[in-house]
């Protein structure tokens, strides 16, 4: 097993550095101007200029080469000079202590907005991916036990709807039917923000006095309070606790519902595989009540591909949670993002594509040791 | 799609050999048209498809035309149809009209055709050329088999829409530009089923037998190996449109895509959807023309798959 799990890292390293190459890149040949994109149009060059040296960004992008108002200009003079004096080295040696510098439009550390809009996104994603495997396992386990039944049938009419419904109509119809349709009944919901308007959240910090605290502790309790139902859970504000998950509902079934619908397909027919193996048979033949026979022989085995397809969920979700995010009316890392790529803040695109791609490669490492540990086959395969 | 494959066969051999390989396609239509979902799937898409043909001539009005003269409906009127029991003296919508007075049942029927337009470019090129990259890697193998797939690697490590975003701004705004991003986004996928597909076909005897005949690499791969690697391409490009068609509507949703004034359904969606509380027509039609082609596009590919995977044989 050890030897499985270093092997699988291995094998991640060099996509997570082709992951660090393309962030950069990516972010750099994004036409526009950063100056102009956060100051406005009418920035004046001088102020631009010095703009760009206080980011940075008058150096060459790698040896010789540099960004200018037009495009970009290769001065083969300046490559020795510009050998380790560039955005690029300037960028790995940060990107290696973990420094992730400073949001060009925000001027603030790209740490400290992760810990204000990172923690609204992970629990948007988790309740979603909740949401999605609870009730796409049980309708997957449903339908193939009573394969064919109009339940079946129903159910994966649902589950193609489910995956060809956008999120973003999928939200809109939410809110309309939730908020305006249903209001007045105890089943309406609020239609978009994170809390009711007024409702603060009271940093953990301040809740239990520690707010002499400092350093990265600090960032850690930061980070951890911003994910308001916890926060509301451990300081035992139950009412709070309460507003933040109705507000949560929406976004979360929105966000959730194409992951739902492939759950429950690849639940489906992965149990109806095995409900056809000889073993399942032998479990029938021996007189168990079909009942155990699905729980204690099928369900286990049948299990294993929807692990990993669970785990592959979290690329769609971070997708749909920049479109769900700008439904709802909520400031998370997906729309963060998409903000930053329309306002060309080079410092918050790299940072955050690159905690989204290399968290979406940890989870995946997670996901296919946890495969090898129940599935035998793998790890001597 | 068919068609397409006998064509190529065709073009290998002589008659006998073309019409041999008409009989099993043939075979694989009818089965195919006996499947609910899959008909189900192609009277969507014929539909839609006959929608956006004749959206001229269907459509009451002009896409971009401003209603707003004397007479005319004005701004985010509410549909009025006199044989409903509209009154007779105001003007006739079918769906009312939007935030710039436009004609919404136009707007949506020209929207199908740049959806579909859309839906089948993008799919067609990414297909393309992330089968092409995994045929070689499968067939190649070794080095050049492992770069290309590290390269693939990278690309499936960002969520799809959040990569397709960055390229789209770094192409520009437009709905070329957006096509682009997406086929880019979505090249990975058919690489990884092409290359799946070939390395299962590479190693069949036929394949030995001809490579010993003294058929070229060349030609192994082309006429040997391609032929019958294609099936699982064929299924995953159909459900491929449908994934194509959300995610161009996504970014034109975000403002990368298709801009005003022009009729697209991402984009009608992204200007009124502040509305939808109080006119949620304005923003659930084109929503629901959106999910009807994907719906469309996934049937018939569910469908192909169950008509074409032995596996699934029952």
């Amino acid at each position: 097993m050890t030897r499985y799990i270093l092997r699988r890292l291995l094998l991640s390293i060099p996509v997570l550095l082709g992951i660090v190459l393309v962030v950069f890149f990516l972010a750099r040949v994004i036409p526009g101007d950063p100056c102009r994109a956060s100051l406005g149009e009418h920035a004046t060059d001088q102020i631009c200029d010095a703009f760009n040296v206080r980011f940075g960004l008058d150096k060459a992008i790698i040896p010789g080469i540099y960004k200018t108002r037009g495009g970009f200009d290769l001065i083969p003079a300046d490559i020795p000079a510009t050998l380790l004096d560039n955005q690029f080295v300037a960028y790995l040696g940060r990107v290696v202590t973990g420094d992730l510098g400073d949001s060009i439009k925000y001027g603030r550390p790209v740490t400290t907005l992760l810990a204000e809009r990172l923690p609204l996104t992970i629990e948007l994603a988790l309740y979603a991916l909740l949401f999605a495997t609870l009730v796409g396992v049980s309708l997957g386990i449903i339908s193939a036990i009573r394969r064919n039944s109009p339940v079946d049938v129903g159910t994966m009419a649902l589950a193609n709807l489910g995956v060809s419904i956008p999120v973003f109509v999928l939200g809109l119809v939410l809110q309309y039917v939730f908020a305006v349709v249903l209001r007045g009944t105890p089943f309406a919901l609020p239609p978009s923000g994170r809390l009711t308007a007024g409702v603060q959240a009271t940093p953990l910090a301040e809740a239990w006095g520690l707010e002499w605290l400092g350093g990265p502790l600090r960032g850690l309790l930061d980070f951890v309070s911003n994910i308001y139902t916890f926060n509301f859970l451990v300081t035992l504000r139950f009412d709070l606790l309460g507003d933040a998950i109705v507000h949560m509902i929406l976004p979360a079934i929105a966000l959730g519902t194409i992951s739902l619908a492939i759950i429950a397909r690849i639940t489906r027919s992965s149990l109806l595989e095995v409900l056809g193996l000889d073993y399942t048979r032998t479990a029938r033949a021996k007189g168990l009540a079909e009942r155990t026979v699905v729980r204690r022989h099928a369900l286990r085995n049948a299990m294993l591909p929807v692990v990993t397809i669970v785990g592959l969920q979290l690329g769609t979700l971070l997708g749909g949670a920049v479109l769900t995010e700008s439904i709802f009316n909520l400031t998370g890392v997906g729309r963060t993002l998409f903000e930053a790529i329309t306002g060309r803040d080079y410092v918050v695109i790299q940072a955050f594509t690159l905690i989204i791609a290399v968290g979406f490669v940890v989870v995946n490492l997670v996901v296919d040791v946890s495969y090898a540990w129940l599935d035998p086959r793998i790890r001597y395969s | 799609m068919a068609g397409t494959l006998t064509a190529t066969d065709g073009a290998s051999g002589d008659g006998l050999a073309t019409a041999r390989v008409a009989g099993p396609w043939r075979d694989k239509l009818r089965m195919l048209l006996r499947q609910r979902s899959a008909v189900i799937g192609l009277i969507i898409i014929s539909i839609l498809s006959f929608a956006a043909l004749f959206a001229d001539v269907i459509a009451p009005h002009p896409p971009n035309k401003a209603l707003n003269g004397p007479g005319e409906p004005g701004r985010r009127a509410q549909p009025c149809v006199h044989l409903l029991g509209c009154p007779a003296d105001q003007p006739q919508t079918l769906l009312g009209t939007d935030g710039n007075s436009r004609d919404l049942f136009s707007r949506t029927l020209h929207g199908a055709r740049v959806s579909l337009v859309v839906g089948f470019a993008t799919a067609g090129l990414a297909v393309l050329i992330g089968s092409t990259i995994g045929a070689i890697a499968g067939f190649a193998a070794g080095g050049l088999d492992n770069g290309l797939m590290r390269v693939m690697d990278v690309m499936l490590a960002f969520p799809a829409l959040v990569l397709a975003i960055a390229i789209a701004s770094t192409l520009g705004r437009g709905l070329l530009q957006s096509l682009i991003a997406v086929a880019i986004v979505s090249i990975p996928i058919y690489a990884r089923v092409m290359r799946a597909s070939v390395l299962s076909v590479r190693g069949l005897d036929y394949v030995t037998a001809s490579r010993a005949l003294g058929e070229t690499n060349r030609g192994l791969l082309v006429r040997r190996v391609l032929p019958n690697a294609l099936t699982p391409m064929i299924v995953v490009g159909t459900l491929g449109i449908g994934t194509a068609v959300l995610e161009t509507a996504a970014l034109s949703f975000l403002g990368l895509g298709m801009q005003p004034p022009d009729a697209e359904w991402g984009a009608m969606i992204a200007s009124e959807f502040n509305g939808i509380l109080t006119r949620p027509l304005i923003v659930l039609v084109p929503g629901f023309a959106l999910t009807l082609l994907v719906v469309g596009f996934n049937l018939l590919g569910d469908g192909l798959r169950d008509t074409l995977d032995p596996r699934l044989d029952r």
